[in-house]
């Protein structure tokens, strides 16, 4: 029964998009292992939030195809996508500002009780969901902050906020664009440790510039240049790859670790 | 935190009750029962209105459709066919949110000023089908719409019974909207008016929440329409014409966007200022109210329920 495309939980194939002329993702084939913590980095401008609004259909492909368990999604609209278990998380940090923390996670949970279309309920009804967020809030940190407004907390704690209401999903294939980025030192191995943590049960997609990050954590790395892959393989492959340090660098002198701080 | 934690619950049930109160003694104060009911069907206009561009964030220029569409309704159940009151309210109430559902389809997938574009336009064809239809009475309008008797028993000819039973109407439409505001869809709501992609990306069918919002909003202003019908005993083409759709915008930006009370306090000032101006200046009544949006879109966008309940969080910050 295991023939060995199984282990492919997403798959693309020749996955192209143009702006006006202007090719962003150009015959893209990615392969993301089931389990796989995958990292997809690459520089400014290469693509990988376009990939990503691609794979999560915020964007329509000009060509190519998107296979999701073997299925072909590549016609399919986000809200679907996102409930077959791929949920992704946004560059631009993205909460609900002018919801308190605990609800931000309980839009994440509220889905599953199938009342989210019952105008005549009270609110109190979603009270069940308390200690489920809160779980959830204690693994990110964010316990304490339960009920604050979103909108006063800082930057790096609504990150963490973002993949608390993504794990809310319980997603099998998390998409994260940068989770780290404009974190302090703290947070940034936070996060990174929860990320390792959460990844047990699922399958991890990240963008990532962090090299130290993407070194310590990734299975497996996809490196983008001007929406092509330059090169792929394990982290050891790709960073002694010499296109990948040109690409980076500008110069082959240089070894990628610490490249794009 | 703790004991200073803000109940909208309990906020909301004591602005209701003394609304509730201040309806009550209105007609024993000297308030002529037809203008307070005419205004509390405006105030239930500009709250379904409401519904859609507090709490949704989508900006309708097309309500006066809802509004008239139930006006017609509930005028020919009611006079041509013989049904009883509340009938004709209900079948006036299923027509316009079935108006709804259809502008409402065609129009939530435009954002912004393009979805308000489209349903100004939908709503003018509209307009153009009761100018030609024959049971409207075209320029005429509709007249002599009899009023009937509650439940069989009370002769809402009486201008004191029927405020009763309208003011009653109205109390339970604005608890509706808070039970739409404060409910699970509520909450889903608010979620993808504050952040639409994320909403999306969580997988939530975005467009079908809206499109239940509007239709929501067209069944509550059907309600409006309605009684207002009742009230006055006629229906014209002036309720489906697009200054109608200018003016419930006028009301909740006057009373203030996205808040419970703003909009009946927005229709209680609107409609006061044109019958207390209407003898004395004449059509200068529009410019007065242009000036009004101007002052509102220009100095306190929050309106005043939204200036009150801002000062309010203010001394509640300071008292801390
Ligand atoms: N909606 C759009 N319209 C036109 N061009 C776009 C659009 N979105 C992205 N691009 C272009 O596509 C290219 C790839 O952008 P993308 O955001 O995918 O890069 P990225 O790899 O995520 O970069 P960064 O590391 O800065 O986040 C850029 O040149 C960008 O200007
Ligand atoms: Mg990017």
């Amino acid at each position: 029964m295991a023939s060995p495309s199984d282990d492919i939980i997403l798959e693309t194939r020749a996955l192209t998009r143009a702006f006006k002329g202007f090719v962003a993702v150009s015959e893209v084939n990615l392969r993301v292992r089931r389990g796989h913590i995958h990292a997809l980095i690459g520089p400014n401008g290469a693509g990988k939030t376009t990939m990503f609004n691609l794979l999560t259909k915020f964007l329509i492909p000009t060509s190519g195809q998107i296979f999701y368990e073997g299925t072909d999604i590549t016609r399919e609209r986000p809200a679907e996508v996102a409930r077959r278990g791929i949920i992704r998380s946004f560059q631009i940090s993205a909460v609900f500002p002018h919801l308190s923390v605990r609800e931000n996670v309980r839009i994440g949970l509220q889905r599953r009780l199938g009342t989210s279309f019952h105008f005549w309920r009270s609110e109190r009804s979603l009270e069940c969901l308390d200690e489920q967020a809160d779980e959830l809030l204690d693994a990110v940190g964010l316990l304490e902050f339960a009920g604050e407004t979103t909108v006063n907390l800082p930057y790096g704690r609504k990150r963490a906020l973002e993949i608390a209401t993504t794990l809310a999903l319980d997603p099998a294939l998390m998409l994260l664009d940068e989770p780290t980025q404009g974190m302090g030192h703290e947070d940034v191995s936070r996060v990174t440790e929860l990320i390792r943590r959460v990844s047990k049960n699922r399958t991890v997609l990240m963008v990532e510039h962090n090299m130290g990050v993407v070194a310590g954590l990734c299975d497996a790395i996809t490196v983008l240049q001007r929406g092509q892959v330059l090169s792929e393989g394990s982290y050891e492959t790709v960073a002694a790859d010499q296109r990948v340090i040109e690409a980076y660098m500008g110069s082959t002198e240089t070894t990628l670790a610490g490249a794009h701080g | 935190m703790g004991a200073i934690v803000h109940r909208p619950g309990r906020d909301f049930g004591f602005g209701l009750l003394a609304l509730a109160v201040l309806g009550l003694v209105a007609p024993w104060i000297g308030l002529y029962p037809v203008f307070v009911m005419k205004a509390l069907c405006f105030a239930m206009f500009a709250c379904a209105f409401n519904l859609l561009l507090g709490f949704t964030g989508l900006l309708s220029f097309g309500h006066a459709a809802f509004f008239a569409t139930a006006g017609y309704a509930a005028g020919h159940a009611i006079k041509v066919w013989g049904w009883p009151m509340e009938a004709g309210l209900g079948f006036a109430v299923l027509c316009s949110g079935l108006l709804g559902l259809a502008i409402g389809a065609l129009a939530i997938r435009r954002q912004g000023i393009y979805f308000a574009m489209v349903t100004l336009a939908l709503a003018q064809m509209v307009f153009f089908v009761f100018l030609q239809a024959k049971f409207t009475g075209g320029e005429d309008g509709l007249q002599g719409i009899p009023r009937g008797r509650l439940l069989g028993a009370l002769d809402l000819a009486d201008d004191l019974n029927l405020y009763y039973a309208v003011l009653a109407i109205f109390l339970a439409c604005l608890a509706l909207c808070y039970r739409i505001v404060h409910s699970p869809y509520g909450q889903v709501l608010k979620a993808i008016r504050e952040n639409e992609p994320r909403a999306l990306s969580l997988g939530y069918r975005v467009d079908r929440y809206k499109l239940l919002a509007f239709v929501l909003s067209a069944s509550l202003a059907g309600l409006a329409g309605g009684c207002k019908a009742l009230v006055v005993g006629f229906e014209t083409l002036t309720d489906a014409a697009w200054q109608m759709s200018g003016e419930v915008v006028l009301m909740t930006l006057v009373g203030g966007v996205g808040t419970l009370f703003g909009p009946v306090i927005g229709a209680f000032a609107i409609v006061g200022l044109q019958d207390q101006l209407a003898d004395r200046v004449g059509s200068w009544v529009q410019v007065i109210l242009g000036l009004t949006f101007i002052v509102c879109v220009l100095g306190f966008r929050r309106g005043i329920a939204g200036e009150v309940a801002a000062w309010r969080e203010r001394r509640r910050a300071t008292s801390r």
